[in-house]
């Protein structure tokens, strides 16, 4: 589905402030395959989903979606074929449009945008079905502007439109992170349920261990840019968290040294 | 003598409201301070005025106006987006270049009269009475201007264009060509500002190469005041608000020169009124402490 052959990215090349952000990653995701990506600040995680939806082009390597190479289209072109959720609940949604607005939007990724009106009737009810499933109430205020929702109500609102013409792959840049304990377990919920219903191919980044180790088939590590591991289902099976800070210590030279990572345990 | 005076100044609120509503278009929806506007508006009266003295329809020259305003914004959104040039950057070249067009299009004078000659308004006055001719077509031109914008900016492509002024990475992310969107916006607007400058032109008999200056400061006033008076809460009552405001500026600019303000401080109130406007966030969140201000532009 997704294959990702030996892609690299630096910022500011030549400069002082040049970082090596992507080293050759390697990476090929299967149909329906659920998989978590770990590793400390600065690891790559983030660059490595935003190099696969086209933010910026890479500097070598190639990006495969379902055979067709999507290294050359522009961010909105491969929108196409992917939903997105961002850290930042705001980043998702525009605030100063209605929920059915919003939702209108997202029913059009990858569809040509036209001259007619963009909520109608029949809009509205499938609507009402979708945000039903997030049992938020949000389908009795369809004409609320999204700026009035709380994160975490805007960021479950940001997964049902990503979701809502069935991408081919979904993107989650740490979703949960700056949400509430409380919120961000209602929105890994939803997510849970969202992607086993619609047997979402996807590449979720957390900070969260347990998170990493329960959700999905599938674990990979970053360090420096590079994937510096990978777990499979019956590997994951038998890894427990403390392994897998070991794990990181062996193949990175260091501890985990990231607050968020040893607190989120 | 008095009420005719207030009767100009709705006159003129309307005529000048188309321009403010493509000011609306570019700085509210499209979250883009396009200075180009102070050199399309004077396009427009210049190539109305120049059409009307070589003798041909004004009603042609109006519509000359329309199509070369959306040119001009076109160009600044190619300037922005194809050569990415900073908004403010390639609003302030298009305003410059176009000052040289407009001479030329008025055929080197900073001033084509149109005195004695026939305007829309002429030929509106033979069907309805002379003294209301300006009037009903403001209000015509203006309610058309406002309800196709209010039935655009609802469909697809017109929901596309309010999400790239929004949240461009979201527009992106959901498969929006945000650079087309801000070209089309930046037509628009500038088209309709156009088309306003072509409208004023006849109504005061002549235009004038500075007719356009201050002019973005005008609209962004009018915008400002429409939505303290009228409010903002959805899109039809924006869009109303953007005219009310058009109306309340021209109403208080008559009342302020009937106090005997010259002419030529009207620019520095304008300034003034626009920075009190930008400003009452502020200054009215200072009095209750302990929040954070969020500028409005």
């Amino acid at each position: 589905m997704l294959q990702v052959m030996g892609i690299s990215k630096t910022f500011n090349p030549g400069g002082v402030n040049e970082r090596r952000a992507l080293d050759g990653v390697e990476l090929k995701l299967q149909k329906g395959e659920v998989v978590t990506v770990i590793g400390g600040n600065g690891a790559g995680k983030s660059t490595l989903l935003n190099a696969i939806a086209g933010v910026y082009t890479v500097d070598a390597g190639t990006i495969t979606i379902d055979a067709e190479e999507v290294n050359q289209l522009p961010e909105y072109k491969r929108a196409s074929y992917i939903g997105r959720v961002f850290q930042d609940p705001m980043m998702g949604t525009a605030a100063s449009m209605t929920i059915e607005e919003n939702m209108s939007i997202a029913t059009k990724r990858g569809l040509r945008r036209k001259l007619r009106r963009g909520v109608k009737k029949r809009d509205r009810e499938f609507f009402c079905d979708r945000l039903r499933l997030l049992g938020l109430g949000l389908e009795d205020r369809l004409a609320t502007r999204v700026g009035l929702l709380s994160g975490g109500q805007r960021q479950a609102l940001t997964l049902l439109m990503a979701t809502l013409n069935t991408p081919k792959l979904l993107l989650l840049d740490e979703h949960t992170a700056s949400l509430d304990p409380h919120t961000a377990e209602k929105v890994l919920e939803l997510t849970k349920m969202i992607i086993r219903k619609y047997r979402l191919t996807t590449l979720m980044v957390t900070h969260n261990m347990e998170d990493a180790l329960c959700i999905g088939t599938r674990t990979i590590m970053m360090n420096e840019g590079r994937i510096i591991l990978d777990l499979n289902d019956a590997q994951r099976k038998n890894t427990s968290i403390p392994d897998l800070m070991e794990m990181f210590k062996k193949a990175s030279g260091f501890a985990m040294a990231d607050d968020k990572m040893l607190l989120a345990n | 003598m008095t009420s005719s005076i207030w009767f100009g100044a709705l006159e003129q609120g309307l005529l000048y409201g188309v321009m403010v509503l493509g000011v609306y278009i570019t700085f509210r929806v499209l979250d883009f301070p396009d200075l180009t506007v102070d050199g399309s508006f004077t396009l427009g009266g210049a190539i109305a005025a120049r059409i009307i003295v070589e003798g041909m329809d004004p009603w042609l020259g109006t519509a000359l106006a329309l199509v070369f305003g959306l040119g001009a914004g076109l160009v600044t959104g190619i300037l922005h987006t194809r050569l990415r040039i900073a908004p403010l950057l390639a609003g302030i070249l298009m305003m410059i270049g176009l000052y040289s067009i407009n001479l030329r299009v008025m055929g080197g004078k900073a001033m084509l009269s149109l005195l004695r000659l026939d305007t829309i308004y002429t030929d509106v006055a033979k069907v309805a009475p002379s003294d209301w001719a300006v009037l009903s077509l403001g209000l015509m031109v203006a309610a058309a201007a406002a309800y196709l914008l209010y039935v655009f900016l609802q469909t697809e492509m017109g929901l596309a264009l309010r999400a790239t002024g929004d949240n461009e990475q979201m527009s992106r992310s959901m498969g929006v060509n945000t650079d087309s969107s801000k070209v089309l916006g930046l037509a628009l607007g500038n088209g309709l500002v156009a088309l306003s400058g072509a409208m004023v032109a006849q109504y005061q008999a002549y235009s004038d190469v500075g007719m356009g200056i201050g002019m973005i400061v005008v609209g962004l006033a009018s915008v400002i005041m429409g939505e303290v008076v009228f409010g903002n809460r959805t899109l039809a009552r924006t869009l109303a608000a953007v005219l009310i405001g058009s109306i309340v500026y021209r109403e208080v600019i008559a009342a302020v020169m009937r106090m005997g303000l010259p002419t030529s401080d009207l620019k520095l109130f304008s300034a003034l009124l626009v920075i009190a406007a930008m400003a009452s966030p502020m200054i009215t969140e200072k009095l209750k402490p302990g929040k954070t201000v969020e500028r409005m532009t």
